[in-house]
């Protein structure tokens, strides 16, 4: 893949008129917006509005809130998956790093075999074990704490293989230099490495934020208390209120759910994507 | 019996390595000959004989057997892997896993491993355990919370395939046999001819065959056995609708969005962002959008349309085809944010002179842009496999829980229902291990695939 942001355009391509496209490309757009526009719009009705089919924003906003926020503690959720996904991105980004580290800039024995260590892991996803590791988790006693939800995640061959990619292509002056300098390995990786790399780390930062943030089945299983749970799962539990099927507080929770992995993506968005062409260039 | 398993690994190890290594020689058959009888009687002294047992039946023999075979398979490639290091042969994987560069510390040689070991211990404890502990599991009767395990061999795997050991061999023997016939015929043909046609459709034809054979395989139920082939059916109609409409889509998409044009970057946003929405709130989206009384789905198709839609959840083929449309709009967002970047390495000035060829817009989409999309084509196909297999979970859990009837219950939610919700660890983990089986497949012949026929132009 070209290193190019799908933002640099090429000439030559693009001839003849120019509104057709911008139609499209609206009616698109809105097109995939309609769930979500049609979602807010729920969000701000009560049942009876819902069954109406009212199309302008209804009246029942402030209490759909109060449902989700106060009574079913929403924001205790938020807070649980605040803290999962970011010990999880910051710990698979620091491992990734160590790790990259070492597979470039050290010779040692066996490291072909390290190596196809960590490769096999990639055709092991961990849906498929899932039933083993919810019996071994829940054997450490681990079942309802933030260490079940964190630990599993912490390493992975994505991340540790795209820094060593990146790594790779860097020029090996940079390390001379630094040996000339007498740096520590630590010291070579905190002040030459990471700083020129911010583009890979933002990128693997953002997927891994979105990954964890999105998680639900495994939190669905080894998470049983209420209060301990993530947003992701919280959200079943939202489908009923009051003994009611409720409409209204659960679009508003989806909705409250997915701002900050869109929050994140919009902001890192422009690294994102260059990291992601770094990543994939071979 | 045993001893025809042993007995056939000895004499065709040899014969694997003779015909795979570079310096045929006494002392490496005898070597590969002893490798693939330990490999072979890996399984059987691990299961304590038991798909020999009296009780058991032909499909026994058959799993013992394969496994026997599988274990002397995975011992001569690692054998065969040595040699080609020892005769100094850089094979692909060798080249990949070799050294980069040069250059580099040299400092004591517990450094790396200390700076590798938290990734090693965490995959070590967290997959490579569990991993395992599914085949194990795999092979016992365990409820989930109980203490006791008893071993029941292979019978976790045999009730959901049918118990007719010729058909359970010829079927995907047939299948194979088709892809290496129609692969033989694709190379003899001339391209371009009619005959290349035709092979190119026999082609196409083996690579379905696969998919029939393995209907034949499942079981559908019945006479004791449990009914796997709907989940089967299922997993395939759901996972080839979301990576279909999710790749056609998102390159239709990106095909429009990735010209200059001004406010390109906010169509472009406007486009990608539902990739950061989870697979359980778009189920929850599409949960609203379909409700039966209160969805505006079945409010305009009745008011607009005098369409009756019936309850999507009483309903296969609608049922199946919200889970489908749910992930499907999930996971595009992403297909066009790799289809736009994608896009960026058409060599322009093919088009350019194709347009002075005076080919049309479609020729040049089909013959230029396409083939340059290829790596990326292939790319998120994986991804895309992956989710229909995986993420699919959290939608179908808010949408439909399996219903109607189990018609949309794919693979990974009757792992958690056998599994979890029945308690039932062994048969889980059984059908877990297929599942594995098929991931396997599908990243192997990614490994294959992307190492050999995927160029990545451009930069």
């Amino acid at each position: 893949m070209a290193g190019l942001a799908p933002g640099v355009q090429r000439r030559g391509w693009f001839r003849g008129r120019k509104w057709p496209f911008h139609l499209g490309l609206t009616a698109t757009a809105t097109i995939i917006a309609f769930p979500l526009l049609y979602a807010a719009l729920i969000a701000t009705q009560n049942n009876p509005e819902i069954f109406s089919f009212r199309t302008s924003p209804g009246t029942a906003l402030r209490s759909n809130f109060e449902a989700v926020w106060v009574k079913r503690n929403f924001a205790g959720a938020m807070w649980n998956t605040v803290q999962m996904s970011f010990y999880v991105t910051a710990g698979k980004t620091v491992l990734s790093l160590l790790a990259g580290l070492a597979f470039v800039y050290f010779k040692f024995r066996a490291k072909w075999l390290v190596f196809f260590f960590v490769l096999v892991t990639l055709m092991m996803p961990t849906e498929v074990m899932i039933l083993a590791m919810f019996r071994m988790v829940s054997g450490f006693g681990w079942q309802d704490t933030m260490t079940a939800l964190v630990a599993p995640f912490l390493a992975s061959a994505t991340g540790a293989f795209l820094f060593r990619q990146h790594f790779a292509n860097l020029p090996l002056e940079l390390l001379e230099a630094s040996q000339i300098d007498g740096a520590t390995p630590i010291k070579f990786l905190t002040r030459v490495l990471i700083p020129i790399s911010w583009n890979v780390i933002a990128a693997l930062a953002v997927i891994q934020f979105v990954y964890t943030w999105n998680m639900f089945l495994w939190p669905s299983l080894i998470i049983r208390d209420e209060a301990r749970q993530v947003v992701q799962v919280s959200l079943q539990t939202l489908t009923n209120i009051d003994g009611a099927l409720t409409y209204g507080p659960l679009m508003l929770a989806a909705i409250i759910a997915s701002i900050p992995p869109a929050i994140v993506f919009l902001l890192l968005q422009k690294r994102f994507m260059s990291g992601f062409a770094i990543g994939q260039e071979k | 019996m045993l001893i025809i398993g042993l007995v056939a690994a000895a004499i065709l190890g040899p014969f694997y390595t003779w015909r795979n290594t570079d310096n045929p020689s006494a002392s490496r058959f005898g070597i590969a000959s002893a490798v693939a009888v330990a490999g072979a009687a890996v399984t059987p002294i691990a299961m304590g004989q038991c798909g020999f047992a009296a009780e058991s039946t032909g499909v026994d023999h058959l799993f013992a057997y394969g496994l026997m075979a599988a274990g002397a398979l995975l011992g001569l490639v690692a054998l065969q892997a040595l040699f080609d290091r020892a005769d100094g042969k850089k094979r692909d994987t060798v080249a990949m896993t070799g050294e980069i560069r040069t250059g580099g510390y040299r400092m004591g040689w517990w450094v790396p491993w200390l700076l590798l070991s938290p990734t090693l211990i965490i995959l070590l404890v967290f997959l490579y355990r569990p991993a395992v502990e599914t085949f194990t599991l795999s092979t016992q009767l365990t409820r989930l919370g109980a203490p006791r395990s008893v071993d029941v061999c292979f019978s976790n795997f045999t009730e959901v395939l049918i118990d007719d050991p010729f058909k359970l061999v010829a079927y995907p023997l047939l299948a194979i046999a088709a892809i290496y016939g129609a692969r033989f015929w694709v190379k003899r043909a001339a391209p371009g001819s009619l005959s290349r046609r035709g092979a190119d459709l026999a082609a196409v034809g083996a690579m379905l065959s696969v998919f029939v054979a393995l209907y034949a395989v499942f079981s559908p139920g019945g006479g004791g056995q449990v009914a796997y082939r709907p989940v089967y059916v299922n997993t395939v109609i759901i996972s080839i609708g979301i990576v279909a409409l999710g790749m056609v889509g998102g390159l239709a998409v990106a095909y429009l969005a990735f010209r200059e044009i001004r406010g390109g970057t906010i169509y472009r946003t406007l486009l990608i962002w539902p990739y950061a929405i989870s697979p359980a709130v778009a189920g929850v989206l599409f949960f609203m959008i379909f409700d039966p009384t209160a969805g505006v789905f079945t409010h305009v198709m009745d008011t607009w349309f005098g369409i009756d839609v019936p309850n999507y959840r009483e309903h296969a083929v609608l049922a199946q085809g919200a889970i489908i449309l749910a992930s499907a709009w999930k996971i595009l967002g992403y297909n066009i944010l790799f289809y736009l970047a994608g896009l960026q390495t058409v060599p322009i000035d093919q088009i350019e002179a194709a347009v002075i060829d005076g080919a049309s817009a479609w020729q040049r989409f089909t013959k230029i842009v396409l083939p340059a999309l290829s790596p990326i084509t292939f790319f998120l196909l994986v991804t895309n496999l992956t989710y229909a297999f995986f993420e699919v979970y959290a939608t179908i859990d808010f949408m439909t829980k399996g219903a109607p009837a189990g018609k949309t219950s794919v693979a990974i939610y009757e792992i958690i229902r056998v599994g979890v919700n029945n308690g039932d660890l062994g048969r889980g983990a059984a059908q877990s291990v297929l599942l594995f089986i098929a991931v396997i497949g599908v990243t192997l012949w990614q490994f294959r695939t992307s190492g050999s026929r995927v160029s990545y132009g451009g930069a």
